[in-house]
């Protein structure tokens, strides 16, 4: 049996994700092709008493008519795809709202079922909904669900089945204005006397398509011999409309008459019980939260605790895993005798994949925080404050929500960035998501602020370094608006949703979601790289370096200090000599001005491939052989004698500033249009960083010294 | 007058939207057109964004956008 294929649409924050998760989750079934990414459409499969369900979410839209890139893949969907029924989500407690959407998913003329989601919501601020009564109003099947207490979710399912099964639509009996449906009467009158019929649309349904003049229809229409009769009703008929309407704009005139159905469904089938006036939590919140003062101090509040809790909860779990890897790769030493391939094993593999493993504590947390944000509706807040304050620099409150994903990771950041209508808002927001450092760039800040800064400063440095990346992302926005992107800004219009209690399954599957695409990461992109930096790090092997130090070791007749020393000089020798030395070598002059040596220079070029490389190349170019033992902090030991803090500040800026990472850069040309603007991309991330990395270099030294 | 002309508290009623089609679909999906009842919830430092609420929905826009949509106070 073939498996009923239903779509989801619905405005945003109606809940359609819980909904989805309520659905698959009370069906026990396997969710697959779940990408988490909400801007793109997602399927899922499963079955419910025995019959194939799949499930097509579409990206949130407050209207399939509109012109951003989400209403567009909506749009696309629901018109050209196959499916069988639209499961057109509302909230309950915004239906008015809500049922716009639904007006114009009628227009499509496929089956549909409305589910009124948030129903407990509803019940709680005195709602009683006339479930019936909308029913016979619009025609379709009228479910009162809740994702959150699973309410109706089987009779959910078990409507869309019978509906699915169910070969036509009912009528829907929706009345327009007064003039509307004078001149609907009328031109339906004409077309029964002349029976024409045209699809399976009823007279009245032709009616009104030829008055809010669906192109389609008139395509159609344009062939028939009646068109000459019909056109001076036509003319007439949109007169009268325009003078009722006050206006000659024909989709003014729908959204008026929408407006008008909506308001009229609403008060015909809502009743509030409780009283009106009482001050509602949002309210009450919002007061604070967005208050005119206190508003922006206590955004800069939060996210100050939230990379400060990032960073000192995050230390406790890293110990266990650094202990862990550390016990792990002394049990490797001792098992694999081979030595060429316990060096693979030991200093290529566990060390590359395990410095990127340390970090899952802190990219669980962050992400974890950011989800908090997001699912409560303090996002959408946050626009509203700081819209004033980014456009002045040419961007718009909602490159916001794109630019704070950006601190997670680019990839879902260039995506979201697909909610800003125009292009050139979008471009320059997506130029400059790069600034925002990333999730995998803080190993390497943790790593470099660790070693060089006491441990009570290192909260508050991290905390300056993604703030400041932040700020000079707003001043190149603002020179990109001034210099590449000039014209017309997009209009700020936003809803602000009511404040929610974050549901445990979202956050849940969010942080997991990308927790797991973290080390699928490293499991296999990471593990593939450090394979090849540790070949690239060891070979070729040269057999002059390795006799010369042999005898030299000889020579040093057993004193302990000198042999170490030896051995020490050795191993750098050896890494020169290496292909990946050898890269490094030839690429330092360019970084020279910038204090960096060969080592740095490697880590850079294998941070291109992604940014946690950074931190296992320099672990497989210093962790060279025996020194991964139970000193926990072997690399830092390192790097603490081999460099000083300017080196260590100019890098920090370089790895904040240069191009993000393979996967991030090849989603950025997507997004943006193109391959040219990745070069774009790299030349503008590339000189910058050069410059300010120089500049750092050039004036910590003289601090510093 | 206009929508930007509006204190925090003010209650109106939209006589028109004088923005281009865009915009207008955009606001109309919101709920907000010809007719609509509305009240200014609060407004940012400096006026630069308000909020307005309309039939239970908080919206956000810029005093720009504000200034193009014509009230009647109430």
């Amino acid at each position: 049996m073939d498996a009923i294929k239903v779509v989801l649409a619905g405005q945003p924050n109606v809940g359609k994700s819980m909904l989805i998760n309520a659905i698959t989750h009370s069906n026990a079934m396997h969710v697959g092709n779940f990408s988490g990414v909400t801007v793109d459409k997602t399927e899922i499969c499963f079955e419910h008493y025995c019959h194939q369900f799949e499930l097509v979410d579409l990206p949130g839209t407050y209207s399939i008519r509109g012109y951003s890139q989400e209403e567009k893949v909506a749009r696309d969907y629901l018109i050209h795809e196959n499916y069988d029924v639209i499961l057109n989500v509302l909230d309950s407690t915004h239906l008015q709202r809500n049922l716009l959407l639904t007006l114009e998913l009628l227009k499509l003329n496929k089956k549909m079922v409305l589910a009124l989601n948030m129903a407990d919501e509803a019940e709680k601020e005195g709602l009683k909904i006339d479930v019936a009564q909308i029913e016979k109003i619009i025609g379709v099947p009228v479910i009162l669900v809740s994702a959150n207490t699973n309410m109706g979710i089987d009779d959910l399912l078990h409507r869309v089945h019978e509906v699915a099964d169910h070969p036509y639509r009912d009528n829907s009996n929706i009345l327009y204005s007064n003039a509307f449906e004078e001149e609907i009467i009328k031109i339906s009158q004409f077309l029964k006397e002349r029976k024409f019929r045209l699809r399976d649309l009823t007279y009245r349904e032709m009616a009104i398509r030829i008055l809010i003049e669906d192109k389609e229809l008139y395509k159609e229409l344009h062939d028939e011999p009646i068109m000459i009769e019909l056109q001076p009703l036509i003319i007439k008929a949109l007169h009268h409309l325009y003078t009722h309407h006050d206006t000659k704009n024909i989709s003014e005139i729908k959204a008026n008459e929408y407006l008008a159905i909506a308001r009229g469904i609403r008060m015909e089938t809502v009743k509030c019980q409780l009283n009106k006036g009482k001050k509602c939590t949002t309210k009450q919140i919002d007061d604070i939260m967005i208050n005119k003062y206190l508003g922006v101090p206590i955004f800069f509040g939060l996210m100050w605790g939230l990379f400060q809790l990032t960073f000192s909860l995050g230390e406790v779990p890293m110990g266990w895993i650094e202990s862990l890897i550390a016990w792990f790769s002394g049990e490797l030493n001792q098992l694999i005798t081979h030595p060429a391939a316990r060096s693979l094993i030991v200093d290529g593999i566990v060390a590359g994949v395990g410095a990127v493993l340390l970090f899952l504590p802190n990219i669980i947390i962050l992400f974890l925080g950011i989800a908090l944000l997001e699912t409560t509706g303090y996002m959408s807040r946050v626009s509203f404050l700081l819209d004033g304050f980014f456009h002045k620099f040419g961007l718009h409150g909602k490159s916001f929500i794109p630019l704070v994903t950006g601190f997670g990771c680019s990839v879902p950041a260039y995506m979201a960035a697909r909610t800003l209508k125009s292009e050139k808002d979008r471009l320059i927001t997506l130029f400059i998501i790069g600034f925002m450092s990333c999730g995998a760039k803080l190993p390497v800040y943790v790593l470099f602020v660790g070693t060089f800064f006491p441990t009570h400063d290192a909260g508050t440095i991290l905390f300056l370094i993604y703030i400041s990346g932040a700020i000079l992302g707003l001043v190149m926005a603002k020179a990109l608006r001034v210099f590449v992107f000039k014209g017309e800004d997009e209009p700020f219009v936003m809803e602000m949703p009511k404040y929610r209690m974050p549901s445990f399954s979202l956050i849940w599957h969010t942080v997991s979601s990308k927790a797991w695409s973290y080390l699928r990461k490293a499991g296999t992109f990471i593990l593939a790289a450090s394979m090849v930096i540790w070949y690239a790090s060891n070979y070729p092997k040269s057999e002059a370096i390795a006799n010369s130090y042999q005898t030299k070791i000889v020579q040093a007749n057993g004193n302990e200090a000198v042999i170490t020393q030896l051995k020490i000089d050795e191993k750098r020798e050896a890494l020169e000599y290496s292909y990946l030395g050898r890269i490094g070598k030839v690429s330092e002059p360019l970084f020279a001005p910038l204090g960096f040596d060969w080592q740095m220079t490697v880590a850079l070029e294998t941070g291109l491939a992604a940014k946690e490389v950074v931190v296992s190349t320099l672990g497989v170019l210093y962790a060279v052989g025996d020194s991964v033992d139970e000193e926990s902090s072997a690399l830092r030991q390192v790097l603490f004698e081999e460099y000083k803090q300017p080196e260590a500040l100019a890098f920090i800026v370089f790895i904040m500033i240069y191009l993000p990472c393979f996967a991030a850069s090849m989603v950025f040309a997507k997004e943006a249009g193109g391959y040219k603007y990745l070069l774009y991309l790299f030349i503008f991330t590339t000189v910058t960083a050069w410059i300010l990395s120089f500049v750092t270099y050039r004036v910590s030294l003289g601090i510093f010294s | 007058m206009k929508l930007s002309e509006l204190r925090k508290g003010d209650k109106a009623i939209i006589q028109k939207i004088n923005t281009d089609e865009a915009l207008r679909s955009r606001l109309n999906s919101f709920g907000v057109g010809r007719g609509s009842e509305l009240s200014i919830e609060r407004c940012s430092l400096a006026r630069q964004t308000v909020e307005i609420l309309v039939d239970g929905t908080y919206i956000g826009l810029r005093a720009k956008e504000a200034s193009h949509i014509e009230v009647e106070k109430l």
